[in-house]
């Protein structure tokens, strides 16, 4: 029963499980930018495990042929961090919505951003609620009109980005289903990383959301509405790079390259220490109709919680010696009859 | 009085005294109360302790909802319960006097801190005159004590500033309740050297303000004796003082020792069952993990991702954590993964009583979780006890890999009682071994891990941890198929994996109860949890008085022993005493329809061994 994950291709990370998503959803698409980035990785799949929560997205441990667990609406990022510290071995994914991890589980996704446990916390955007057929989610825009909201929701709707950098996540990032390659470059980055890792992938509801993207994902949209960030680069988009980002008066700004110098673009520096810039950037597009960036905002390198666990407890060996159960018994002290 | 030579003064014995130390939550009666604990244990004495706090951390200075008390009753004869009420009140304020007067025994003696009788603070307390010399003590011995004044002179010397010395003055009281029940005076100087080492003026006014208040008992006149109580006959053995939590976080690091199996404990801070966590902490190096959470669902969930990984994981809260964890503990049943979840239960609903004791959780501990959703229950009975409790529950969560709940309250949670240590080596090894190679075949004949392929004996499911090569599977909260544990609705699949819950939990191997007291007795008492001193030392109580009379105590509430009901079924009648409106006599109604009466009590005080005892005979005349 040995595992040779260095011979594997996608086939060998599929289960024989029936994928159930609708036909058409994006989610096939992640799922499998997802089983062709695992054989390119330097891991072992019984080593591997997906962690999710309820929706639909969440069904998504049942299609990788690692561990994985399927838990309850919202508590994957708490379930996950329970792993990530009894098996700090392990590499975790935590699969979810934008309801599961924004909404019922919103708290459990910011404590683990920000105490920085090892995990790859992958949400689904689709601004939508999918498996409950159709309510509006906590990144619908206001207004929005579904079976819950006929007169519109009331709603402001929720920047993921914003708030994972708001929780001082060393790794964000956003992605999108209408990009294999994207995906799993941005994914293999996630992967790389050490501490918590946020990617935010839109990815399209053809059922309850259709096209909700489209504005900005869609192939004619790409170039005019989707701004690529580099890493030490000018940040630059447009089919012809001919409009660019500056920061201006404490925000990120939308210009023509031809209106200003060259050199007052904005380089992205997706290392700094403060996540002010990122923040910035991440104001950048009010909804899925004016230019959005995607890459990578934030990788800065931060003590990992689990690591940092197992340290205290090698500390607490050196110091007090190991645990000696006749001793603790002892420890406040004893008579004898 | 000219005479100077030291006065003579009579020594009596006494079998027990039951003593409370009240005063404000700043006054350091818990301390104090722990101490003479202490040092009673050492003296052989058999003991137990009911301290009370307020739920505020500082409640205003003086008043009565910042009163703090440590009842301790130390005795020459084995006793299982705090004693139903003092015989010695030591109190340090008129606050402290008017929250516990009440308690006392007709007759008992007051020994009272007559600084703190300002005006001020008389009517703080709400008396309208002093209550020192307006005839509200005429039905006690009242001993006048100037703690305050003699504390600040016998300190002064070391020159401690007045303020602080003021801090000294329950040392004083110690000291001289160490006189009048011939403590020695060694063991708390040590204490005091070990408790403030390296701030060495608080240790040299703590060590005068006591050798006060020792020798004023002996040269003040105006106590007529003083007392020894002898050692209680205990089995012999090393002993410890052990609180209830203590012993509870002891007994869970115990069964990751016995079990070979790393430790992890999700944990959201709640009264009273943050000290566990608190002493887990304390203990890494035993490889035990601990993660506060950021609430009581995250605390859940991170012990049933804990478990997944192959930790012996543990959950510690009290009722409203648990309410929260619900859904969770759901999850867990589904998963069929071991963990233990420990609920110190309190006084509510809703916030309720946060330091008061109530077993109000038994029904919620059975059934608070959605669908059919059966979960073993143990429950610990004394403080020591938790201990073995603890191991209890690991031991079936790991052997039937389930969630198992821990019910302790929060009486036994802080008091505490001389624990005979346990020799480490006789303790049960509760090992199990995870699933490492393959349990099935699929269609072509190759080998495949089935992760709900049960134990025939045990209905117990393999335990397959990730980075065992080739075992990877996928679990959920989904139904799944018996054996495959892939997704399935089929609804016959789904009937047979409630049957199979349901049976699993109702075949976990129980130890028979055994009927203590008369075995021919026509009425017994039914009790589980805390209650189990009152109950013990009532039945005592009764058979003195000449009635034959029966208890039965019960640690696994679910599955019930399987011998319970025809034990039951042969007494005339079964009195069931519960911190509760009648939850224990549900259920056992339920299942044996046998007619248990229940007596009820929930006014966040334990019960006393009288009121048993008085409900008992109520039951007896009917």
């Amino acid at each position: 029963m040995t595992d040779t994950s260095t011979r594997t291709g996608p086939a060998d990370w599929a289960t024989d499980q029936e994928v159930r998503w609708c036909p058409g959803c994006g989610d096939y698409s992640i799922l499998t930018a997802m089983r062709m980035l695992m054989p390119e990785l330097d891991v072992d799949r019984e080593k591997t495990v997906f962690v999710s929560g309820i929706g639909c997205a969440a069904r998504f441990p049942y299609y990788m042929n690692t561990y994985g667990m399927h838990g309850i609406h919202g508590r994957a990022p708490a379930i996950a961090s329970g792993l990530a510290m009894a098996r700090p071995d392990l590499d975790i994914w935590v699969i979810g919505g934008d309801g599961d991890m924004l909404s019922i589980g919103g708290n459990h996704l910011i404590h683990a951003l920000r105490r920085n446990v090892n995990l790859k916390v992958l949400m689904f955007n689709n601004m939508i609620y999918g498996l409950t057929k159709g309510q509006f989610s906590p990144t619908s825009e206001t207004g929005k009109v579904t079976k819950s909201s006929p007169m519109g929701s009331l709603d402001h709707p929720f920047n993921p980005i914003s708030i994972a950098l708001g929780a001082e996540a060393t790794f964000v990032a956003r992605t999108h289903d209408m990009d294999r390659k994207h995906m799993m470059e941005t994914f293999r980055r996630a992967h790389e990383h050490k501490g918590a890792s946020f990617v935010e992938v839109f990815q399209n509801c053809n059922v309850f959301n259709d096209g909700a993207w489209e504005g900005i994902t869609k192939k004619q949209n790409r170039d005019a509405n989707l701004i690529q960030l580099h890493h030490g680069q000018p940040i630059k988009f447009g089919a012809e790079g001919e409009f660019g980002v500056i920061i201006d008066n404490g925000s990120a700004k939308v210009v023509s390259v031809s209106d200003v110098a060259e050199s007052s673009l904005l380089v992205h520096d997706e290392n700094k220490e403060d996540p002010s810039t990122a923040f910035m950037l991440s104001r950048l597009a009010r909804g899925p109709f004016e230019p959005t960036p995607v890459g990578i905002f934030r990788a800065v390198e931060r003590t990992e919680y689990a690591a940092s666990a197992t340290q205290q407890l090698a500390v607490a060996q050196d110091q007090k010696g190991p645990g000696d159960l006749a001793a603790i018994l002892r420890s406040r002290g004893t008579w004898t009859v | 009085m000219t005479d100077t030579a030291p006065r003579e003064l009579p020594l009596q014995e006494l079998d027990e005294v039951i003593i409370r130390f009240a005063g404000d939550s700043g006054d350091g009666m818990q301390l104090t109360g722990d101490q003479f604990t202490s040092i009673s244990a050492a003296l052989g004495n058999d003991l137990a302790t009911l301290p009370e706090f307020p739920a505020e951390i500082r409640a205003p200075q003086g008043t009565l909802a910042g009163v703090s008390a440590f009842q301790v009753r130390i005795s020459d004869f084995a006793i299982t319960t705090p004693g139903d009420a003092p015989t010695v009140l030591v109190v340090m304020n008129p606050a402290a006097l008017k929250a516990q007067l009440h308690n006392l025994v007709q007759g008992g003696a007051i020994i009272v801190n007559t600084d703190a009788f300002t005006e001020r603070n008389i009517e703080k307390a709400g008396y309208k005159s002093n209550p020192l010399d307006d005839g509200t003590l005429d039905n006690y011995r009242n001993y006048p004590v100037p703690m305050g004044q003699i504390t600040r002179d016998a300190v002064a010397e070391h020159g401690v500033k007045p303020r602080d010395a003021e801090r000294s003055k329950n040392f004083f009281a110690l000291g001289l309740i160490s006189w009048m029940y011939t403590r020695p005076v060694e063991p708390t100087m040590e204490f005091i050297n070990t408790k403030f080492r390296g701030k060495e003026l608080v240790i040299k006014a703590n060590e005068a303000a006591f050798k006060a208040g020792y020798n004023f008992g002996e040269t003040a006149e105006i106590f007529e004796a003083h007392y020894e109580i002898k050692p209680a006959p205990l089995a012999s053995g090393e002993y410890t003082n052990v609180n209830g939590n203590t012993a509870l976080a002891w007994g869970l690091v115990a069964a990751g020792v016995l079990a070979r199996l790393p430790t992890f404990l999700g944990s959201y801070p709640i009264t009273p069952a943050s000290d566990i966590l608190h002493e887990l902490s304390t203990m890494k190096n035993f490889g035990v993990r601990t993660f506060q959470a950021e609430d009581e669902i995250a605390a859940a969930a991170s012990a049933v991702g804990a478990a997944f990984g192959g930790a012996l994981a543990f959950t510690t809260t009290s009722g409203p954590g648990l309410a929260l964890k619900g859904e969770t503990l759901g999850l867990a049943v589904s998963l069929e993964l071991p963990m233990v979840i420990v609920d110190v239960q309190r006084g509510g609903p809703s916030t309720g009583l946060p330091t008061k004791p109530e077993q109000a959780d038994l029904l919620m501990a059975m059934y608070g979780r959605h669908s059919e959703s059966p979960m073993p229950i143990v429950a610990a009975k004394s403080p020591s006890h938790c201990f073995d409790a603890a191991i209890e529950a690991c031991r079936i969560a790991l052997k039937y890999r389930t969630p198992v709940m821990l019910l302790s309250d929060n009486a036994l949670a802080n008091s505490s009682e001389p624990w005979l240590l346990p020799d480490v080596d006789s303790l049960p090894d509760i090992g199990v071994d995870f699933q490492t190679e393959f349990n099935g075949t699929n269609e072509d004949g190759d080998g495949i891990y089935l992760p709900y392929l049960r134990d025939e004996e045990t209905l117990a499911r393999p335990w397959a941890i990730p980075g065992t090569p080739g075992l990877m599977h996928r679990v959920g909260g989904i139904e799944k198929e018996d054996g495959s544990g892939n997704i399935s609705y089929d609804p016959e699949n789904h009937q047979k994996m409630v049957n199979v819950r349901q049976a699993k939990v109702d075949g976990i191997d129980v130890p028979d109860v055994e009927v203590m007291g008369d075995q021919d007795a026509d009425f017994c008492f039914l009790s589980w949890g805390s209650t189990w001193g009152a109950v013990d030392a009532a039945t005592a109580r009764l058979q003195k008085a000449g009635h034959k009379v029966a208890y039965v105590h019960l640690v696994h509430l679910n599955p019930f022993p399987s011998n319970l009901g025809e034990v039951l079924g042969k007494f005339k009648k079964v009195l069931c005493p519960e911190m509760n409106a009648g939850q224990l006599d549900k259920l056992v109604r339920a299942k044996y329809l046998i007619d248990v009466q229940g007596a009820h009590k929930m006014n966040g005080v334990p019960y006393t061994t009288a009121e048993i005892e008085a409900a008992a005979l109520e039951t007896l005349r009917v």
